[in-house]
């Protein structure tokens, strides 16, 4: 049986490469991308990684840099970055009825009823057309399951010699000499603590891993690894939201039960996806620093017009408390509907997570924002513990009116070149 | 042209792409057809609804960028300041294309043409002379589709 193969399309240096296609002075340069209010480097080109600036650098450490002219400091620009991602998003649905994004820069791409044979050439192609029609450098990843199509992509990535582009097929030598070759904590989903669990008994790559008897990986340590271990092994077993890769992005969505256009109907399904976001995000002790919101009308219903819009909106500072995210994804759906158009599906994500630090290190705080975040965390606290009581929803947020304009700080942002007239690129 | 103006409250919003704004204008209906070879006109398509320019003009959403144009370098070819140029990444350049390149790190707008066999990049203006690209660093980075000129009224 010819199994069907998954691609991952992952964008190199994403946020400095759509800066890039704009600025070519960019080119080979150190570029890093800053948060706009809290000033520090949430993006890096390959560049400025082998100049040592980690992610996470406060903007005023590198200032001499600067300075100098050795990098260069960008303010974030989403609405740059949404459009340019929905854009490579379009490029490969010319090619796959089944493009999922996983985050602003990573996109499963299902090839379903294609030849297993063709998948060098086709993903070849993928390579070369996202890279030409939108500037985007991509590396593209293809075998018969997700967590091998996240390593085949890491190595087209990380080898020179893939050229970009890297097709696993699981019984082959090369492909058991690649898994040999990669760690278990760079595999999807295991996390730290399962490694050093795992080192114990003698598990230390990707091959060992799939050599070991799935089921007994699924007794000692969760149904998960076990699925993990099989995924390895060429049999796919996790969906899109099964794996969470959570230290990165955090996604809500689902489908409606019948297509919808109401705007109250997709006020309420943002509002609970936003909120259920949230409630991850608080899980796992990170804060986000931006809300995608999408809408996605039916492409199998080709009679019907097609709008599948996307918009990012950028909070004022990190933030874990589901009024702010909420309002985020509501300023965010109010302005990508429109009238006259069925959705069949609708999602929340949160991009450019951080951990949430244990004390809040920020020039710009004084009494009052501290008072105000030691509120809203013990307001999140009581809502999350009454929800897992007495059920999730017990207590819900209603849809808050999205405050005034928030006034970022963006001195150094490029022009929103692709989003908006009065920035368009002048040339002479 | 519909714009759609700028939103300073949502500073921080993407407009979508495409964004097709809805209009309930009568237009009036015009079945022409391109010159008399009996070439049915690509108008003719979408008969039956309002004719949207973004049909016309945008043959490749993901691959189409806008940009102004600055400066009199290319008024010979009827591409004047402030002029809104369709650029498509997608179609690969040919002689005789207008072309948006990078020279040098610089962006520009120029003709790609041959002039004995040799690629050169064109001015339409006598005060900048053709610039020959094969010993320069140079890199066509999309073929401009059509031009916008929209006038004062």
């Amino acid at each position: 049986m010819n199994t069907p193969m998954i691609g991952l399309v992952d964008c190199n240096n994403f946020y400095a490469s759509c800066e890039r296609v704009f600025d070519p002075r960019l080119e080979g340069r150190p570029v890093g991308v800053m948060s706009n209010n809290d000033g520090c480097v949430i993006a890096r080109s390959n560049e400025l990684k082998a100049l040592g600036v980690e992610m996470g650098t406060p903007a005023f450490q590198l200032q001499p840099l600067v300075r100098e002219g050795r990098i260069h400091l960008l303010s974030s620009n989403y609405e740059l970055y949404g459009d340019m991602s929905a854009r490579v998003r379009e490029v490969l649905e010319e090619y796959s009825a089944g493009v999922e994004p996983y985050s602003i820069d990573e996109m499963f791409v299902r090839f379903d009823g294609f030849d297993r044979n063709s998948m060098l050439t086709l993903s070849r192609t993928l390579h070369r057309n996202v890279r030409k029609f939108t500037g985007i450098p991509v590396c593209v990843g293809v075998a018969p399951t997700r967590t091998l199509a996240k390593l085949a992509n890491r190595a087209a990535k990380k080898r020179p010699e893939f050229g970009g582009v890297c097709v696993l097929e699981p019984d082959e030598v090369g492909t058991q000499r690649l898994l040999a070759d990669t760690p278990l904590g760079d595999v999807w989903g295991v996390g730290r603590r399962l490694v050093e669990r795992l080192a114990l008994q003698g598990l230390h790559t990707a091959w060992d891993l799939r050599c070991a008897d799935p089921r007994a990986i699924g007794q000692r340590y969760s149904v998960v690894l076990e699925r993990t271990a099989r995924e390895l092994q060429g049999t796919p077993c996790f969906e899109m939201n099964d794996a969470d890769d959570a230290r990165q992005r955090i996604m809500t969505s689902r489908s409606f039960g019948r297509m919808t256009g109401d705007l109250n109907e997709l006020r309420d399904a943002i509002r609970q996806h936003a909120q259920r976001s949230a409630e991850k995000l608080r899980h796992q002790g990170s804060l986000t620093r931006a809300v995608l919101v999408f809408l996605k009308s039916n492409r199998h219903r080709p009679d019907l017009p097609q709008y599948s819009p996307s918009t990012i909106v950028e909070l004022p500072a990190p933030t874990n408390d589901s009024r702010e995210i909420l309002a985020a994804a509501q300023q965010a759906l109010e302005h990508i509907y429109l009238r006259g158009y069925r959705f069949m599906k609708a999602g929340v994500m949160l991009l450019d997570l951080i951990d949430q630090p244990r004390e809040q290190l920020s020039l710009l705080d004084d009494e009052a924002d501290i008072a105000r975040r030691e509120r809203s965390q013990q307001l999140m606290a009581t809502l999350d513990a009454m929800n897992q009581k007495m059920g999730r929803g017990t207590v819900r947020l209603g849809v808050a009116r999205p405050d005034a304009a928030w006034q970022l700080r963006c001195a150094h942002r490029s022009a929103r070149y692709t989003t908006n007239w009065q920035e368009l690129k002048r040339l002479r | 042209m519909t714009v759609s103006a700028a939103q300073p409250s949502h500073a921080s919003l993407a407009r979508p792409h495409p964004a097709p704004e809805p209009c309930a204008l009568p237009h009036p209906h015009i079945t022409g057809r391109a010159g008399i070879s009996g070439f049915p006109s690509p108008a003719e398509d979408y008969a039956g609804r309002t004719l949207d320019l973004n049909e016309r003009l945008i043959k490749r959403p993901a691959a189409t960028f806008f940009m102004t144009v600055a400066g009199d370098s290319m008024e010979g070819f009827g591409i004047y300041e402030g002029d809104t140029l369709v650029v498509d990444r997608s179609i690969d350049a040919r002689p005789g294309h207008i072309v948006v390149a990078l020279v040098e790190g610089e962006v520009v707008v120029k003709r790609y043409e041959l002039i004995g066999q040799r690629p050169y990049l064109s001015s339409g203006n006598a005060l900048y002379p053709p610039v020959a690209i094969f010993d320069l660093e140079c890199q066509v980075w999309g073929v401009v589709r059509s031009v916008i000129h929209e006038y004062a009224v």
